[in-house]
């Protein structure tokens, strides 16, 4: 496990613009967030990230887009690094481009976009559409989106990589759909990240894809970590368990992302949110302790039996 | 796509319920003061339904095909593909409805009103009144700002369920202007229903209604 300087990111971010956006407090501040190593580089990257379906795609709405730049500023004030996004997601790139631009471009962005085309042919032409939104020289991941056209898809990236215009290539999946054709792929195929959904009630992934990713040598992202909300909605009737306080958890959020994150295999989590002092809470879950094996068996029984 | 079936109708859900409606609130900024013009349209409609003329058939169809074609231009293209990667479908859609309307309305004068008592023409003309005066209201009751307004002429859904008044009340069953509004309330009451917008029943209700009096007619 690595752990980040965040004193000199934040020097650096601040430096990059950041500060203007920045809300007063931000709890995460106060620890330094953790990170692990993506496995093809031994890059670390910080264990919570920042997903936009749904809540980047905002449009034109210009006091929505800000909305959106300030939750993107108190993500890298507070540490995190991988930003992700897809065609899929409407006007999520470009919203995600304007709050960069508007940010100053910090140079801790981990930029994870997505190819989402049945066209293979067309792939390089979305692909570099996606870039233009994001305002940036070249993505640091790109990954094949549900697994859409998949072959003709992963030629275009593992060339992109090759030619030093891209530095990982993935694939996603989400809500366990296709695990056994996304494990055939991760036995076939150099992928550096893949990214699938896993939760504190859904952990299929744990069986085969998580210890496959660690065999092979892969990154996972984790996307879906709070099922839209409901896993958050449905614990929130019930009080905090008494240990969430043993593993650093001031909240239901925190225990979920804690839980997903402790696990050896992943890499980072994507939660969604359209609140700064949401994103101040996840990333605070990506510091202090992480709960063990025994800890997590605890947690399991807990949440099962409400 | 492959296994499909495993697809929820959330999977597709691309933004929120305060992004849609907000998205209503600039459309309707901007637009202003067309919702008057469109509610005088609405308005000259129901005139034109009350008085006689062997040419009202006609002119309604010509109203609701500007209407449609503001709708796919205005609403669909210019905004809501802005958050909805299909609205250019859906405008595509709403096009294809301005032309049979002026195919089957305006040049071969197939909407033509009944007049009487009957259920379909007091349920078309109901659905009508509903679509230009009630449909504005809807968001109040639900806690939403006047600004937000779905209007007639404007929006969608009023346009559509206006449409569907009109098209109950002709003297002959003109199925192939119901086709689209259907689908639109298919599609748009999903859309609702998934962002667990309490007025999703709405539409479906509508359309199952429009159903039920078109077979019985």
């Amino acid at each position: 496990m690595f752990s980040l300087d965040r004193r000199t990111l934040l020097r650096a971010i601040s430096a990059a613009g950041v500060a203007a956006a920045l809300p007063r407090s931000a709890p995460a501040q106060q620890g330094r967030v953790l990170t692990r190593p993506i496995p093809s580089s031994g890059e670390a990257l910080p264990l919570v990230g920042l997903g936009s379906w749904i809540t980047f795609n905002v449009g034109n709405d210009r006091v929505a887009r800000d909305a959106c730049a300030q939750v993107m500023g108190a993500f890298f004030a507070a540490g995190g690094r991988m930003i992700d996004s897809s065609p899929m997601y409407g006007s999520s790139q470009n919203v995600i481009g304007y709050g960069l631009a508007k940010l100053g471009r910090p140079a801790a962005l981990f930029s994870a976009d997505k190819v989402w085309i049945s066209s293979g042919s067309r792939g390089p032409a979305q692909i570099e559409a996606s870039r233009q939104a994001w305002g940036v020289p070249r993505f640091d991941l790109l990954q094949v989106h549900n697994l859409l056209s998949w072959e003709l898809h992963l030629r275009t990236l593992l060339a992109m990589k090759a030619a030093g215009q891209l530095r990982y290539v993935g694939i996603t999946t989400s809500e366990g759909r296709r695990h056994g054709e996304f494990e055939r792929i991760m036995r076939a195929q150099p992928l550096d990240f893949v990214q699938v959904t896993y939760n504190i009630l859904d952990r299929e992934a744990e069986d085969r894809i998580l210890p496959l990713a660690r065999d092979r040598g892969m990154a996972v992202i984790v996307n879906r970590p709070f099922q839209q909300g409901d896993l958050i909605r449905k614990f929130a009737r019930y009080p905090l368990p008494g240990w969430a306080a043993e593993i650093g958890c001031a909240s239901w959020a925190q225990v979920l992302l804690k839980f997903i994150i402790s696990h050896p295999a992943v890499t980072c989590a994507i939660p969604t949110t359209t609140r700064v002092d949401h994103v101040q809470e996840n990333l605070a879950a990506s510091t202090g302790q992480l709960p063990d094996a025994a800890m997590r068996a605890r947690m399991i029984a807990h949440v099962e039996k409400l | 796509m492959s296994e499909w079936w495993t697809y929820s109708l959330s999977d597709f859900l691309l933004f929120s319920a305060h992004t849609y409606y907000r998205l209503f609130e600039l459309y309707n900024l901007a637009v202003w003061p067309w919702q008057i013009v469109a509610l005088a349209l609405g308005v000259g409609v129901l005139a034109l339904w009350l008085r006689g003329g062997s040419w009202r058939g006609r002119a309604i169809a010509a109203i609701l095909a500007i209407c449609w074609l503001w709708v796919a231009w205005a609403y669909l293209l210019v905004r809501y593909d802005t958050i909805n990667w299909a609205a250019g479908y859906f405008a595509i859609g709403f096009m294809i409805e301005a032309a049979l309307l002026v195919w089957s309305g305006l040049i071969r004068d197939g909407v033509r009103l009944r007049r009487g008592r009957d259920a379909a023409t007091m349920t078309g003309f109901g659905m009508f009144g509903v679509a230009l005066f009630v449909w504005p209201a809807i968001g109040l009751l639900f806690g939403r700002p006047m600004v937000q307004a779905e209007i007639f002429g404007i929006a969608p859904d009023p346009t559509v369920v206006a449409t569907l008044g009109v098209v109950l009340a002709a003297e002959r069953t003109r199925w192939e202007l119901l086709i689209v509004p259907f689908i639109w309330c298919v599609i748009s009451g999903a859309t609702l229903w998934t962002m667990e917008s309490p007025n999703a029943f709405l539409l479906p209700v509508v359309a199952l209604i429009a159903i039920a009096v078109t077979v019985r007619k």
